[in-house]
């Protein structure tokens, strides 16, 4: 059964420019996105910023309106039903942001319960389990200005599952966390999956969707361009290898240039630069049974680059992802 | 009572006692509430002293007690909206099931109980530091008057915050009201010295039969048709805003405007 029907979504922001002469410039944001999630799935939405992931998302919690096509939660409308469809949905988003900071924990939870409805003599004991759930029990009556990143995210958490909702939506909710709160943050993911829990989430960290997701749909200007399970989408460039060129020295157009030119190698499917402090790695994707090592390495070789470390490998799901976006 | 009634009473007294403790333990923010309308009634004070006549004082005195009540809310009500919008706290208020009125209106109510110290305040700070007596000829009816005004300031700081959710940047109208405000609601300047297009402005203020209330029961005239016609303007207010901030809110959602970007 699914939960979420979401049907040709459009989304078109107006801005304007200019003082004296203003003009009005539209964007369309989301492009016909349609998706179903199933009870009980965790569901990863991803894509680059601004490929439209969080302005789906708001559509979905009934935060922005649709301009056109429609979506629904346990069958409720998210626009005639939005106050009926709220009761049945958390929302969790990433960063600093999102509590009140002069308050202690256990008033923000206490107050956000009064606003979904919790009755009051169940607050206590649900407050109670949530901070255990989330590792803060013993922290609550501290105040929320003085709480880690990691221990606000987890917070957020808890404030989200504090009407235990049918649909918990995960906006980017580990971004800027160390990586130990990160793991902890995963932990915390998957036990809500394995308590059944229907999640849809967003991310930029290609593992923690592959970890975590049992279906990723890609989305890329506005538009789903791929979606299926993590393995699924992996196989999409699986069949085939993965090679790595260091490139030292080299940055920005330059090292697209050099991307470019890899590309036209017999053998290369797609090439693709990872740029790094010290220079750009350029990611080919190169066809099931072709070395294509020496043709690459000869593109570069006229160009007076300096090579460093060159290695094969089999693809991830961050090959996938980087082919289907930049494709 | 309904239980959705009961319910709504009790977001409201939540709310309200979260937002004094917000208020409360803000130093910086306590400080400049603490300043400000002692400033303010000072230099008021200070220029009615140089008349020579003891009447006039007492009316600056009470003009200046009031001043600091609007002020305390026309520039903070908005500005508290505006504070939400910047912590990602509005977004969340909205999604939630409960009407979001319902989170706004202690909001405003919390900064009229912080404008209440205002009014005690620059009463004492005229007896000690001027030595102003005002005379109340009515205690009750001063009370009345007192916190019949700061319920209508609450519920028009209510229609100012319910803007800013609609709008980014119309906290910037709660500034622009704060000095307009104090001659049309006629703190320190009789409202007869003004047009009469100026005057109909000023009677769809609040704060203008408040002050007309609070004067009327320290000299010993009849404070209640002014309390009276107080209330029910509050009362608008508080109706216009509640029916307002659903259509705002719809318009918001339409206009994305409820975030930073």
């Amino acid at each position: 059964m699914s939960i979420l029907e979401a049907r040709e979504l459009r989304r078109t922001f107006t801005t304007t420019t200019g003082v004296l002469r203003r003009q009005r410039k539209e964007v369309e944001a989301v492009r016909g996105v349609s998706f179903d999630i199933a009870e009980g799935e965790l569901f990863g939405l991803l894509g680059p910023n601004g490929a439209g992931k969080t302005t789906t998302i708001k559509m979905l919690i009934t935060l922005l309106l649709p301009t056109a096509g429609s979506a629904s939660i346990l069958g409720l409308d998210v626009v005639a039903d939005a106050r009926e469809v709220r009761r049945r949905i958390g929302y969790v988003f990433g960063g600093d942001r999102g509590l009140y900071e002069r308050l202690s924990a256990i008033d923000n939870l206490r107050y956000f319960a009064e606003l979904y409805g919790v009755p009051p003599r169940e607050q206590r004991a649900r407050i109670g389990s949530l901070l255990e759930l989330v590792g803060l029990a013993g922290r609550e009556r501290e105040r929320v200005e003085g709480f880690s990143r990691g221990m606000r995210q987890r917070l957020h958490i808890a404030r989200g599952l504090l009407h235990d909702p049918a649909l918990l939506f995960l906006d980017e909710p580990s971004i800027g966390i160390d990586p130990v709160g990160a793991r902890e943050l995963r932990r915390t993911i998957a036990d809500l999956r394995s308590e059944g829990k229907t999640i849809l989430l967003t991310t930029h960290y290609m593992f923690e969707a592959d970890e975590l997701c049992d279906r990723i749909a890609v989305i890329r200007h506005g538009e789903l361009v791929a979606e299926g399970t993590p393995e699924q989408l992996k196989a999409r460039v699986s069949a085939g290898s993965v090679l790595e060129v260091e490139l030292l020295g080299v940055a920005g157009a330059a090292a697209q240039a050099h991307a470019d030119a890899v590309c036209r190698v017999a053998g290369v499917r797609s090439g693709t630069v990872d740029e790094q402090p010290q220079g750009a790695v350029l990611l080919v994707q190169v066809e099931p049974g072709v070395d294509a090592t020496a043709g690459v390495l000869g593109a570069l070789a006229g160009a007076d680059t300096r090579v460093g470390r060159v290695v094969t490998r089999a693809p991830t799901l961050e090959d996938a992802y980087v082919e289907l976006v930049s494709s | 009572m309904t239980a959705g009634a009961t319910r709504a009473l009790r977001v409201l007294w939540v709310g309200y006692l979260l937002q004094l403790k917000i208020l409360a333990v803000n130093a910086f923010d306590g400080v400049l509430n603490v300043i400000y309308p002692l400033f303010f009634a000072t230099c008021a004070l200070l220029m009615f002293s140089q008349s020579g006549d003891p009447q006039a004082l007492v009316y600056a005195a009470l003009g200046s007690a009031v001043m600091g009540t609007w002020s305390a809310m026309a520039t903070s009500a908005s500005g508290a909206l505006q504070g939400l919008r910047w912590q990602g706290v509005l977004e969340l208020l909205v999604c939630a099931p409960t009407r979001v009125g319902l989170a706004i209106l202690p909001i405003t109510g919390a900064l009229a109980t912080v404008a209440l110290y205002s009014f005690v305040a620059t009463l004492v700070w005229s007896r000690v530091l001027f030595g102003i007596e005002v005379s109340v000829a009515s205690p009750l009816g001063l009370i009345v008057a007192m916190l019949v005004t700061l319920a209508s300031l609450a519920t028009f700081g209510f229609l100012l915050s319910v803007t800013v959710v609609r709008y980014r940047t119309g906290w910037a109208l709660g500034n622009a009201l704060e000095y307009p405000g104090w001659l049309l609601c006629g703190f320190l300047v009789p409202l007869q010295l003004f047009p009469e297009w100026v005057r109909w402005i000023a009677y769809l203020l609040p704060p203008t039969w408040g002050m007309d209330a609070i004067r009327a029961a320290a000299a010993g005239g009849d404070p209640w048709r002014d309390i009276a016609i107080c209330a029910l303007v509050g009362l608008g207010y508080a109706v216009l805003a509640t029916v307002l901030s659903e259509r705002l809110i719809d318009s918001a959602r339409r206009h994305a405007t409820l975030a930073l970007t």
